[in-house]
């Protein structure tokens, strides 16, 4: 079993578009959408929940203004900027250390389990996908992206699958290392824009930092030709393979308004580039 | 005034509308909150003339002091710490820094005063200056995870006197509510497709949450289908400004160029954009 990551350090690139293409194409795999503070792989996939799971994380502290003696303690040792000045807690602040409910002297601070999203076992037409969902403003997002790959790595076992393939988030922080830990690939979707290039050099980082094989895609690349070249020199030059590259095209918009992948899609062309794109990654893994 | 630039779904166009609208504006102070990938610079192109780094306190153990009681690693919640016992000798705490929080539990709590505290690099914040305007960005070095410390860091840097305008990370967990605590208003960018609609409903539970004024930018209009316009409408929601899409506008971006530098007609739409935050906010100032 081998898994694959679609990454892109800046949002809005086409991570999920690839997603659901590889979805679409790949056999024999589980999907994970990893981006779980704004998921959006479900409105290609429509995916019928099977299994429904809370999932909590960390604590955060509860003040009971009944016993509180306003002696102000708490709100001096956080370094979280929790606590207001009247003493009342800002639950989306705290941090969960614990350190105000030990060093109360009345006792008034309880730390209570964190109820912060939930995650499902769902099925939809390409088969089995792990997905989630973060409650807003919540922290952790990093151990929930570790909790439903490993929930998809054990489907994946347990039913002989050959791939896990996951749509990573935005950014480089810690739910992209979650995602990025333990693959196989990486799959660098970007744009030819001077932030895609940018964004996408810091994720070229991560993966040496993981040491894991990167593989690029410039999506849209004829809106700059020149921009696309430049970004797959310097990514060569780094040590990144360049899988392939996307038009800028309407009929995927359109495909993605009608709730479907390039695959399902009008467009030929499309097709035998997304599968020219699979064959190069399978290579590298 | 503070004004956020959010969205939950990245690659809307909250960079497009920050960046145009200090522009549009000139003489306000321009705050790049997405540190993770911090992309503003790249077109307002800032005379950059202060760098500060963004430190966290990590324990530091006296092996000396150190009774090897096993206190610091029972109260981290963050099991940045370990104890490992050692029938031969005392036993000594180890610490993983990527996973302390600096919450500063350890050092207080030790029995014998045996942990004091050294700063960690984590990212770095940068100050200068591009026309009138002031600009100030916290990057996070590659790596690290603790961007709402970043974030929280920059904010401390607003001079309430002046406009602010916030350039906030994607997505609506920790890093955006870091971002956009405390601020006056909040543009949310959204852009006409089922992604982009999805995520601004995420967005806007969070701001509704928070209580923060707000009203939405429909960025590359035309591209796609009504459906943010139509969910804007229902919810009673302000659409503040629509953006055409035009593909010269996408090249022009592609390559670093801002929008009110190349067209009229965007520094007119820029600062009705302005105009429009102010109504929206004063009535959400008159009806509290």
């Amino acid at each position: 079993m081998k898994q694959i990551v679609v990454l892109s350090g800046k949002g809005g690139t086409g991570k999920t578009v690839m997603t659901g293409a590889l979805a679409a194409l790949v056999d024999n795999k589980v999907m994970v959408d990893c981006d779980v503070d704004a998921a959006d792989l479900h409105l290609l996939l429509t995916p019928r929940i099977m299994e429904r799971h809370e999932f909590r994380s960390g604590q955060k502290a509860h003040i009971d203004p009944s016993k509180c003696i306003h002696c102000g303690r708490c709100r001096k040792v956080c370094r979280f900027e929790a606590i207001t000045e009247d003493l009342l807690m800002e639950s989306a602040f705290c941090e969960g250390c614990g350190l105000c409910a030990r060093i109360c002297p009345v006792a008034a601070i309880t730390m209570e389990d964190n109820l912060c999203g939930e995650w499902f076992v769902s099925e939809t037409r390409f088969g089995t996908m792990v997905h989630a969902r973060l409650g807003a403003g919540e922290e952790n997002s990093g151990k929930l992206v570790a909790q439903i790959r490993q929930v998809a790595k054990e489907i994946a076992r347990n039913e002989s699958r050959d791939w896990v393939i996951i749509d990573g988030p935005p950014g480089i922080g810690c739910p992209v290392m979650a995602s990025l830990s333990e693959v196989n690939a990486v799959l660098l979707v970007t744009e030819p824009t001077c932030s895609g290039l940018h964004d996408a050099m810091r994720v070229v980082d991560l993966g040496k930092q993981f040491k894991v094989p990167v593989q690029l895609v410039v999506n849209k690349w004829d809106i700059n030709p020149s921009v696309t070249e430049a970004i797959e020199k310097v990514c060569q030059e780094n040590g990144v393979l360049v899988a392939g590259r996307l038009p800028f095209d309407r009929v995927i918009i359109d495909t993605v308004i009608a709730g479907k992948t390039i695959i399902e899609g009008e467009s030929q062309s499309l097709k035998d580039e997304i599968v020219r794109i699979w064959e190069s990654l399978k290579r590298s893994v | 005034m503070i004004i956020a630039v959010a969205s939950g779904k990245g690659g809307t166009g909250k960079t497009t509308v920050a960046v145009n609208l200090a522009l549009a504006l000139d003489s306000v102070s321009f705050l790049d909150c997405d540190v993770e990938e911090p992309n503003a610079h790249l077109f307002l192109k800032p005379d950059i003339q202060k760098e500060i780094p963004v430190t966290v306190s990590v324990p530091v153990f006296d092996g000396q002091k150190c009774v090897g009681c096993g206190k610091c690693a029972e109260v981290c919640a963050y099991h940045a710490i370990a104890v490992i016992p050692n029938p031969k000798k005392k036993s000594q705490p180890l610490l993983f820094p990527h996973l302390c929080h600096a919450c500063g539990a350890c050092t207080l709590l030790c029995p014998v005063g045996a942990i004091h505290e050294e700063e960690r690099c984590i990212g770095i914040i940068e100050k200068g200056f591009f026309g009138n305007s002031e600009f100030i960005q916290g990057k996070m070095n590659v790596g690290e995870v603790l961007s709402p410390v970043i974030i929280r860091r920059v904010k401390g840097l607003i001079d309430p006197a002046i406009v602010t305008i916030i350039d906030a990370p994607p997505g609506t967990s920790c890093p955006v509510v870091a971002a956009i605590r405390g601020v006056d208003f909040c543009v949310l960018v959204t852009e006409p497709t089922p992604f982009g609609l999805h995520d601004l409903t995420l967005a806007v539970d969070v701001v509704r949450q928070m209580k923060i004024p707000f009203g939405v930018v429909i960025n590359r209009a035309g591209l796609g289908n009504d459906a943010a316009e139509d969910y804007c409408h229902k919810e009673g929601i302000t659409i503040l400004a629509k953006i055409p899409f035009d593909r010269e506008i996408a090249v022009h971006y592609s390559t670093g160029e801002t929008l009110v530098d190349k067209s009229p007609a965007m520094m007119e739409l820029f600062n009705c954009l302005y105009k429009n935050i102010c109504q929206v906010k004063n009535e959400a100032d008159r009806c509290s």
